[in-house]
């Protein structure tokens, strides 16, 4: 017999393999999932749940795909948060401190409690970017959020009703557009391509015979 | 957390380290390859593979998965839908809302098209945000479209379509240009040029990465922009069937809200199929890198109005899928952590090959060890060899599995297993469809010409194989097209009157091939819930 626990999902309970994750125990007990299940491997985000052991106290944040069960967990998903976006148009911001004061002026309303960190499931400093984004220092936040996946458990969790993510994703777009240093060998090649300066070339190598392609390709020189 | 067999193993991987370190294992000649794919690779177990019955593409094989959805039937020739009422009505309808349906929606609306998305489950949520390891492009001095064209053509065999890789290499630095005035913030060191490294079968470093969220990164702020633009994306919204004309021309598609079963009807003057892979159609039982809504929608939409498909018969197989701890089977294990230097080990902690072979090759390659030759090291769920993460610190310096590939090193501490100080156990993963619904360099489907498909539902662009980071620079290049030609499109397009007349004519043509059939598709979403009556 499998090793089984005992699993509480919205308060019902349900014995599960103890091997299963939150998710694919859900799916044990009978769940076909819609919302709250995206890629099932930690990197969307979709799968944000809250839980609970049973007799302790603490409040648990988690991503249903990454978590193993553990007898006696009283758990609920959080299907949506309506997080707070606002919208802009990139090609008209500057990378200065005035533009988070003018679009997410909330975060000056943080009031240093830190759930956000103790919230978030990739383990990110979540309060430290947010404070590097209320000083301006985006291309800090943008390093400092760079994992984040966008699972809400920091803005479910926020008294000042902070969308973290949100803020995150405008500090990485400012400093990947304005602040990181233009990358010439880039522009250089974009330059050569639309100049035509390859045309003639990959003409050529598309009308070669396989078996010329088959002796360049098995014969080409491979950069150490 | 290893078992203590597993420990004993580790002992053999760690005696042969430093003899390792620093010697390249020989790569293998054109036919040893050859002959390995045949004897390993799964594309060559017929037993995995079923011949379709009709349609254009029949009496070719396909996955017997893939096979069974395009011989089901629609769902609405049971549940009627009225076409007259219109619930949206738009110049272009992007079906699917990963990267290469954002970039379509953001170039359609870039070109003032009325653009709207629909996605069944929510923008993002694709295998676009789990591509780890990079993108591609040829933008280093020592590099160039004509060497990416090679590689690509030769990695998949020489059968990659000209026309489509040709726009693939061409436009790859311009894509990389786009992303970053978008905002992806790409590894790059103090002067600006971009940190890349090797794929399997590169032979330029031209894989430029964030990290290993590259595609999560890119993910994020396609998403981002399109919300922005407040482009209208309609999530858990799923899209049943094409709508036609008259004329042969598509004009729209069946929605079917997914979380009140109702129907919606989308008119549009061209549509783009970008509803990515089938990873969750779990073919040969393999378990796949995936997300969880790839079940190859698009193609049996498509197929069903009469698009044909091209190398559907060729999947791809990511070699270093999870082997080990079972919480985490399948997921993906990027390669870039063999581009940094980590090589593959079999129990007796032999390096058993050149660790940045194509992906067929290493996939085949570890099958064969872990099946024939009997070198892998035992598993629950099956077997698995050794990647040699540690060597990557010793290689690169303390710090670099954290600050490169953050995403593998949590994803394994959650299970109590630290990378840096011990290997990791993987095996093939079901990772990529190389085919799919076959296009023109123009980016529309040849039989259908308002219909347009991008992503990794498009066959042709890959040839029988992959090159990793070329599927993340294809959903750009090709998305971004597929917006642009779209909007274009639309502006000449008069649709006539709408109707499902194909879906008859194909349940006809179900019947006379003698297959009776109770099942429908597209499938939607996998059928993962366990019930015990």
């Amino acid at each position: 017999m499998e090793n089984m626990v005992n699993v509480y999902f919205f308060g019902k309970r349900y014995q599960v393999p103890a091997d299963l994750t939150i998710m694919t125990a859900m799916e044990y007990a009978g769940y076909t999932l819609k919302r709250g299940c995206g890629c099932r491997h930690g990197f969307c985000g979709a799968c944000a749940t809250i839980y609970r052991i049973k007799g302790q106290n603490e409040l648990k944040t988690c991503l249903a795909c990454q978590t193993q069960v553990q007898e006696g967990m009283y758990v609920a998903s959080i299907p949506f948060f309506p997080t707070d976006k606002r919208t802009y148009e990139i090609n008209d911001l500057k990378a200065d401190q005035r533009v988070m004061m003018e679009l997410y002026p909330e975060i000056y309303s943080c009031i240093g409690c830190n759930a956000c960190t103790n919230a978030c499931t990739q383990n990110l400093n979540v309060m430290q970017y947010i404070a590097y984004a209320q000083r301006g220092e985006l291309e800090k936040c943008a390093e400092e959020s760079f994992d984040c996946i966008g699972c809400g458990c920091c803005s479910v969790r926020c008294p000042a009703g902070i969308s973290h993510p949100l803020v995150g994703v405008l500090a990485r777009r400012l400093t990947g557009k304005y602040i990181a240093p233009e990358s010439e060998h880039l522009t250089n090649r974009v330059d050569e391509i639309n100049k035509g300066a390859y045309d003639e070339l990959i003409e050529q190598i598309m009308q070669k015979p396989i078996t010329e392609m088959q002796e360049l390709y098995n014969h080409r020189d491979i950069e150490k | 957390m290893f078992t203590p067999d597993m420990l004993e193993s580790i002992k053999k991987v760690e005696a042969t380290r430093a003899e390792r370190m620093g010697v390249e294992p020989r790569r293998m000649t054109a036919e040893e390859k050859d002959s390995l794919l045949k004897a390993f690779h799964p594309d060559y177990r017929a037993d995995g593979f079923a011949e379709i019955q009709i349609g254009p593409n029949k009496g070719q094989k396909a996955p017997k998965e893939l096979t069974g959805l395009l011989h089901s039937n629609s769902r609405l020739l049971q549940d009627k839908v009225d076409l007259s009422k219109v619930d949206y009505d738009v110049d272009v309808l992007v079906i699917g809302g990963g990267g290469a349906g954002s970039s379509a929606a953001i170039e359609a609306h870039e070109a003032g098209a009325n653009v709207m998305m629909v996605t069944k489950l929510r923008i993002g949520d694709a295998n676009t945000m789990m591509a780890e390891g990079g993108i591609q492009a040829a933008d280093k001095e020592n590099d160039s479209p004509v060497q990416h064209y090679l590689d690509a053509f030769g990695g998949g065999h020489f059968a990659a379509r000209p026309e489509l890789l040709r726009r693939l290499v061409m436009e790859a630095p311009d894509a990389i240009r786009w992303l970053n005035e978008l905002g992806v913030m790409f590894d790059k060191d103090e002067d600006g040029r971009m940190v890349t490294t090797h794929g399997g079968g590169t032979s330029r470093k031209r894989m430029h990465a964030c990290k290993d969220y590259s595609g999560a990164e890119i993910m994020r702020t396609l998403r981002d922009e399109v919300l922005n633009r407040k482009i209208p994306v309609v999530e858990f919204t799923s899209a049943v069937e094409l709508i036609k004309d008259e004329k042969g021309q598509v004009a729209g598609a069946v929605l079917l809200n997914m979380e009140t079963d109702d129907y919606l009807v989308a008119r549009a003057k061209t549509v783009i199929i970008a509803t990515g892979g089938a990873g969750r159609l779990h073919y040969q039982n393999f378990p796949t890198s995936n997300h969880y809504g790839a079940t190859a929608d698009g193609l049996v939409l498509g197929y069903r109005a009469g698009a044909p498909l091209l190398y559907q018969d060729t999947i791809q197989y990511h070699p270093t899928g999870v082997a080990y701890p079972s919480q985490i089977f399948g997921a993906l294990v990027t390669e870039k952590v063999r581009s940094l230097g980590a090589m593959l080990i079999n129990k007796d902690g032999e390096a058993f090959m050149h660790p940045l072979e194509t992906r067929d090759v290493s996939a085949a390659s570890i099958i064969r060890e872990c099946s024939e030759r009997g070198k892998g090291v035992d598993t629950p769920l099956g077997s698995g060899v050794w990647l040699d993460t540690p060597m990557i610190e010793m290689i690169g310096g303390e710090g670099t599995i954290e600050k490169r590939i953050p995403a593998m090193l949590r994803m394994y501490l959650n299970y109590g297993i630290d990378m840096r100080k011990q290997p990791i156990l993987i095996y093939p993963t079901l990772h990529y469809q190389n085919g799919g619904l076959e296009i023109g360099g123009e980016g529309f489907t040849k039989t259908i010409p308002n219909l347009l498909v991008a992503g990794e539902a498009v066959g042709g662009i890959h040839g029988r194989n992959r090159l990793m980071g070329n599927s993340l620079l294809d959903i750009i290049v090709f998305g971004r097209n597929a917006g642009k030609a779209a909007a274009a499109k639309a502006k000449d397009v008069e649709l006539g009157t709408m109707n499902l007349d194909h879906i008859y004519s194909y349940a006809e043509e179900l019947k006379a091939a003698g297959i009776e059939t109770e099942e429908v598709s597209p499938l939607l979403l996998p059928k993962y819930a366990r019930h015990e009556r």
